[in-house]
């Protein structure tokens, strides 16, 4: 592989990679802001005439739900984003 | 054994259990001493993280707050972790690849600039500070309470300890430390909890109790909102704050915490980049183990509170508890101030409702009331839980050792950062740039122990706005620190010039609105009400705002001033890949 080729593909790789990162942490963001910005608190009156149990549903989300999404998205992010790694031949060894 | 002797015991045993973790991981290079040589595993990391980042407010006060504030309380809850999903996405896994050891390090070379560099660790000290003091606050108030020794022996106490092992350990000693800080903390959060979940619901699990019947009959929550709402009160699950508010609130403290330097710094200590994303989804486990119990914890101390003092129908001549047959708990707690009783319609019996609440007001004139009686500083509503769930001795001594740990930790986690902003972005890259590292650990060394010190003295002598100020720390960090980092790492266009105008604008600006309606150091210019309020954002929420004005101040700013250099646009590159560019394609 002549040196001019390898940086061509370096920096596809570069960009690529760097787009689907990207992708994913919008996506992760978008949950993150519904779930708390939006079942907690902008919807959450709309969904408190929901009940679970003793819970109104926008209450519940608000002091417990939103914080389980969160750590869920955590790990999900950090999963995908060491396949996306390995994929574009960027993770460490 | 009398209480006296156990809390003793059990306190001392904590102490000489973190002072010999230090003496085991004393650090003996600056890497150590600054980011643990970046060899800690992601589990114990995130267990450090949790108790770096729960202070003595989260313990002792966040549960108070959410059973005065009910739902309004919800901006702790969703601020102080959704900030972790921040930090893992758009900081963390970035700054580790960067792999120097400080936030104003980073910001000072993303932004080829000593001046940027120099404005980062103004902020950082700032609102190290603040937080700093507040929890030698902490140490002393539980010192005081549970050990009966004064303010002044319990800091000095406190201060030795910490120095102990901040000073010798460095971050490698304040890491292990805070593992095991980390353990005393969420058990003695927690077991309380447990017990009185019991009591009440018959479930042991305090997030579900929250939402169960309770054992006497109606949903726990039903029958809160019922009770409050009699007294005068907001309906509990509603609370009182507007939905813009609320929204601003959260989204400041969500900002903030990403941005806090003590809390990013954590994330140098792992391996590897792909260590820090996956440390700060067990940090967010460790932290949601105590503020998934929070809410339950202030749901049933208000709904115990209240059962305790509104014995009977609200508004009969004998529904109110007599102040002669109050509870030994009750007696125990009035000494410190905590809580307080003025009999004013000299009845002899205790009335606790709403007296601010205009259209509660004929009411509770009907009834004979003359005034709320009762003043109760949420602080006890974690402090005290024990005892008003009648549970045995070791539970209140825990509760004492798990307070102090958390006061200690998180007091650790920011004198380290002070004192790496001092000895590395102060004097190793601006006045004495030809020091030696063992010259650069001694340094270290005593930048700690002298912000130790100042540390003591403002826990002695806190200033009249210690609590203020807390708002004032996340504002700070949401306003100034989190842009400049977030830019550095997600656009390659934003120069020197406009990362230094947004961060000071962004500051000015929310320091500005606060003194102007908190008045730190001056008389407020105006009452601190919604109607004056900007957008009806309050202060605390104004670092939101601050924020938004640093993005757009630095996207103008950098629009008009020369590009980064070439070397800066190869340093975005590299942290933007968890490889190193050389080995990328090595396989």
């Amino acid at each position: 592989m002549n040196d001019h080729k390898y940086n061509v593909d370096k920096s596809n790789s570069a960009a690529a990679y760097w787009q689907e990162s990207l992708r994913l942490i919008l996506g992760c963001l978008v949950v993150w802001f519904l779930v708390s910005y939006g079942a907690g608190i902008l919807f959450a009156d709309a969904l408190n005439s929901i009940r679970i149990g003793g819970f109104q549903l926008g209450f519940w989300f608000a002091q417990q739900g939103s914080i389980y999404v969160f750590i869920v998205l955590i790990f999900y992010y950090a999963i995908r984003m060491n396949k996306i790694d390995r994929d574009h031949g960027v993770h460490e060894d | 054994m009398d209480l006296k002797t156990l809390t003793y015991l059990v306190v001392g045993a904590s102490f000489a259990l973190y002072i010999a973790i230090a003496i085991w991981a004393k650090a003996s290079t600056t890497g150590e001493f600054y980011v643990a040589g970046k060899g800690v595993h992601p589990v114990a990391n995130g267990m450090a993280t949790a108790a770096d980042w729960m202070s003595a407010a989260s313990f002792i006060s966040m549960a108070g707050l959410i059973a005065f504030l009910g739902y309004g309380g919800s901006v702790y809850l969703m601020g102080w972790t959704g900030g972790y999903v921040l930090l893992a996405m758009l900081l963390a896994p970035y700054l580790r690849k960067y792999g120097k050891f400080t936030v104003p390090e980073f910001i000072g070379d993303r932004y080829y600039s000593k001046a940027a560099r120099l404005v980062a660790v103004v902020c950082l000290i700032f609102i190290s500070f603040t937080y700093v003091a507040g929890q030698m606050r902490g140490v002393g108030i539980v010192f005081s309470r549970f050990l009966e020794v004064d303010i002044a022996t319990g800091l000095v106490v406190g201060m030795a300890v910490v120095f102990v092992y901040a000073v010798l350990g460095g971050m490698k000693g304040i890491t292990y430390t805070q593992v095991a800080q980390y353990v005393v903390l969420i058990s003695a959060y927690t077991v309380p909890a447990v017990f009185i979940a019991f009591q009440l619901t018959g479930n042991p699990v305090p997030q579900i109790a929250m939402g169960s019947e309770l054992t006497s009959g109606g949903y726990m929550l039903d029958r809160l909102n019922q009770v409050v709402t009699d007294l005068g009160f907001n309906e509990y699950t509603q609370g009182n704050k507007s939905t813009i508010d609320i929204f601003a609130i959260t989204l400041a403290l969500m900002v903030g915490t990403a941005g806090l330097p003590h809390v990013i710094v954590r994330f140098f200590t792992v391996p590897k980049v792909r260590d820090a994303r996956s440390s700060t989804g067990w940090a967010l486990i460790f932290i949601a183990l105590l503020y998934t119990v929070a809410p339950a914890v202030g749901a049933m101390a208000r709904y115990n509170l209240t059962a305790t003092i509104q014995t009977g129908e609200v508004g009969s001549p004998d529904g109110n508890l007599a102040y002669a047959e109050r509870p030994d708990w009750f007696k125990r707690w009035e000494p410190t101030g905590l809580l307080k009783f003025e009999d004013k319609n000299g009845d002899g019996r205790i009335q606790y409702y709403n007296d601010k609440n205009p259209a509660f007001a004929a009411t509770a004139e009907s009834y004979g009331w003359r005034g709320n009686e009762l003043t109760v500083n949420g602080d006890i509503m974690v402090l005290a839980n024990p005892e008003i769930a009648g549970l045995p001795n070791w539970v209140i001594a825990l509760v004492a050792a798990g307070g102090i740990a958390a006061a200690l930790s998180t007091a650790a986690g920011l004198l380290l950062v002070i004192s790496a902003a001092i000895s590395h972005d102060l004097l190793k890259s601006t006045l004495i740039p030809n020091m030696t590292e063992k010259s650069e650990l001694m340094a270290g060394r005593i930048a700690a122990a002298v912000a130790i010190m100042i540390a003591g003295y403002l826990g002695y002598n806190p200033p009249a706005f210690v609590a203020q100020v807390v708002a004032f720390a996340f504002g700070l960090a949401a306003a100034s620190l989190f842009p400049a980092i977030l830019m550095g790492i997600f656009s390659k266009t934003i120069t020197r010039e406009g990362a230094i105008a947004g961060m000071i604008t962004g500051l000015v600006f929310t320091m500005g609105y606060i003194l102007y309606f908190k008045g730190v150091f001056i008389t407020p210019f105006a009452a601190d009400i919604p109607a004056n309020w900007l957008f009806g954002i309050s202060p605390e929420g104004i670092g939101s705002v601050g924020m938004l004005i640093n993005f757009v101040v630095a996207y103008a700013v950098s629009k008009v001033t020369a590009a980064p250099p070439q070397e800066v646009q190869e340093l975005i590159e590299q942290i933007r890949l968890p490889a190193g560019a050389g080995s990328a394609h090595s396989h």
